[in-house]
């Protein structure tokens, strides 16, 4: 296996009292699209300016292409950064702002120019080299600066959440073209957001982060459908939890005993431990002809109509603390106040610590 | 009743602007005075008290001397506030609000406590009278406007851009050259002219701190020691217009549209 790009090693970092990264180790291959996905809190945002140079940890290091950068200031290392306002130069026209770092590293007046031209071809800006920052609507001032910060062919590119600033159309709209700007350019891109749709569009390796800590990793499809933790089995998408103690195990088969039933689903947990059992909403099938599991009846409590599925929220009848949440097609008729019975397959329950 | 209230507040709004503009008015009426004495019946219009003024040389290098110290006291007093101002801004200074107090309180002490205390440290330090001296003067008094004006405006909106600056791998006087100071010019040239209006009519400290060589406004008080007399009108009249000169330049700084 080649090194990694970026390799952070035990980061720790307190603010006054306050600990917001605890002991965070991360890789990060060339090339790869990284998204740090968390709650505002996570510690995601600080991870990201401990990348960028703007903070040095209290503990542990940051090597970049092998370099230990832990206490590197931004204007040395190999990493450049997309601000969430965007931070453009207001005083200078779009073709000097995206020059800027070219200015600064010694390239003549004629090179920077032509090399500014390309990088605001490249996200779709051409025309767009005399005119002043102000006079962009938001989502061009956004690639402006992603053009800015390619520009001088950066080893990583952070990106703060970039789309945060925009409707959510445009947010959609840019969310492909970073993607495929990335593709094109081969740049590592680091992206902090809080959006899950947006890290699960993005995302190549996917870090959930919560509370200071990697809560999980992996590419998206698998944090999705194997979540390796409660936390991440319902930040990342949604979730039904129902809580559980092992009373039985062999053959690679658990029973769980529950406030719905005894359930028995594939699993090594030795007997005795408390486990949480999470169902992604499509899983769950509600009504008589349901899946092997039987998850007793709930009382609909919401039905929410999303255009292609409706999102059903529905109340356990035999324990009130369990809120199961479905869906299903947008021609079900489901309504407020029906009583149906809830049950999944056994393959479908993602078994979860407790 | 209606019509009583509005007349009377008409009145009230003329007495208020004759209060404040009618000295100007009559100043600037009686510089064109063509006889000797600066008093009714208006005999004018005439330039000649003008020309005479111009012909004076001891009111023109006065002039002059105002317009230097007043210009190159208010450079030096915005770099100065400029400085400080970024500095408390950005850095977590120990004790900042006090030291932030402290850089302001010029503007609470009378330009006479001032003018005496650089009188009394100049003279032990040994430093003649001189428009240099008054330029220090000057420096003192608008300094903390300076920085006033200028930390007022430096908002946490710039943070980000200087850290894009820095990104890029600018060192940090280029950050501050290229990036801040452009950035924060309208509150730089707002800060630099009001403190021209300031200096180029400063009378106390300008008074106490220079001999042979003086600024204008000692100057005119030279003048009036021996009687009222149209040129001095004429003379007040042209520091006038160079002050309001110098305040619209500092309103367009000040409330120039910011782009967004």
């Amino acid at each position: 296996m080649t090194a990694p790009l970026v390799d952070i090693r035990a980061v720790s970092h307190r603010f006054g009292q306050h600990t917001v990264l605890k002991n965070v180790s991360l890789q990060i291959e060339p090339g790869s699209y990284t998204i740090l996905l968390g709650p505002s809190g996570s510690g995601k945002t600080t991870l990201l300016s401990i990348l960028g140079g703007f903070v040095t940890p209290s503990q542990g290091k940051v090597l970049i292409r092998g370099e230990d950068c832990t206490a590197v200031p931004p204007a040395k290392r190999p990493t450049t950064t997309v601000f969430q306002d965007y931070a453009l130069f207001p005083h200078m026209s779009v073709g000097s702002n995206v020059g800027f770092g070219l200015r600064m590293q010694g390239v003549d007046a004629a090179t920077r120019t032509t090399r500014a031209r390309d990088a605001l071809a490249l996200v779709g800006l051409a025309t767009a080299f005399d005119k002043k920052p102000h006079q962009l609507s938001g989502g061009q001032r956004q690639r402006v600066a992603l053009a800015r910060a390619l520009v001088i062919e950066p080893a990583v590119l952070l990106l703060d959440e970039p789309l945060g600033a925009l409707d959510l159309k445009l947010r959609r709209q840019m969310q492909d073209e970073l993607k495929a700007i990335q593709k094109r350019v081969g740049t590592a891109f680091i992206h902090v957001t809080h959006d899950q749709e947006e890290a699960m569009a993005l995302a190549d390796h996917c870090v959930v982060m919560n509370d200071g800590r990697i809560e999980d990793e992996g590419p998206p499809e698998r944090v999705y459908a194997r979540p390796a933790t409660r936390f991440s089995a319902t930040f990342m998408g949604e979730s039904t939890l129902i809580s559980g103690t092992v009373t039985a195990a062999k053959h690679g088969t658990i029973t769980v005993a529950t406030q719905v039933g005894a359930l028995s689903l594939p699993g090594t947990v030795p007997a005795g431990a408390s486990v949480a059992l999470a169902v992604r909403p499509e899983h769950l099938v509600l009504g008589a002809a349901g899946g092997a599991v039987g998850l007793g009846t709930a009382r609909v409590s919401g039905v929410v109509f999303q255009g292609s599925f409706k999102r059903v929220l529905a109340v356990s009848e035999k324990d009130p603390a369990l809120h199961f949440i479905a869906r299903v097609p947008a021609a079900a008729a489901v309504q407020p106040g029906d009583i149906v019975a809830v049950s999944c397959d056994a393959g479908d329950i993602i078994l979860l610590a407790g | 009743m209606r019509a009583l209230v509005r007349i009377v507040s008409w009145f009230y709004a003329v007495a208020i602007y004759g209060f404040i503009f009618l000295p100007v008015v009559v100043l600037v009426l009686f510089s064109l005075q063509a006889t000797s004495f600066p008093i009714p019946p208006f005999t004018g219009p005439s330039l000649r008290w003008y020309d005479a003024v111009l012909a004076d040389t001891r009111l023109t290098s006065a002039l002059v001397n105002s317009l230097l110290v007043a210009a190159l006291s208010s450079a030096a007093a915005v770099t100065l506030g400029f400085l400080s101002a970024w500095g408390f801004a950005r850095f977590a200074l120990p004790g900042s609000a006090l030291l932030r107090g402290l850089i302001t309180l010029p503007l609470t002490v009378s330009y006479l406590i001032i003018g005496m205390g650089l009188l009394v440290l100049f003279n032990w330090a040994g430093i003649p009278k001189s428009l240099l001296a008054a330029g220090i003067g000057h420096v003192v008094i608008n300094l903390p406007l300076c920085f006033a004006i200028i930390y007022s405006q430096m908002g946490d909106h710039q943070i980000n851009i200087e850290r894009a600056a820095r990104d890029l791998g600018a060192p940090e006087w280029k950050v501050l050259l290229l990036i801040t100071v452009p950035v924060m010019a309208p509150a730089i040239f707002a800060g630099f002219f009001l403190s021209m209006t300031f200096s180029w009519d400063e009378f106390v400290i300008s008074f106490l701190l220079t001999r042979f060589d003086t600024t204008l406004p000692v100057e005119i008080w030279n003048l009036l020691r021996s009687g009222l007399n149209p040129k001095t009108n004429a003379v007040g009249s042209l520091v006038f217009a160079v002050s309001i000169v110098l305040v619209v330049f500092f309103e367009l700084m000040l409330l120039r549209r910011k782009p967004a």
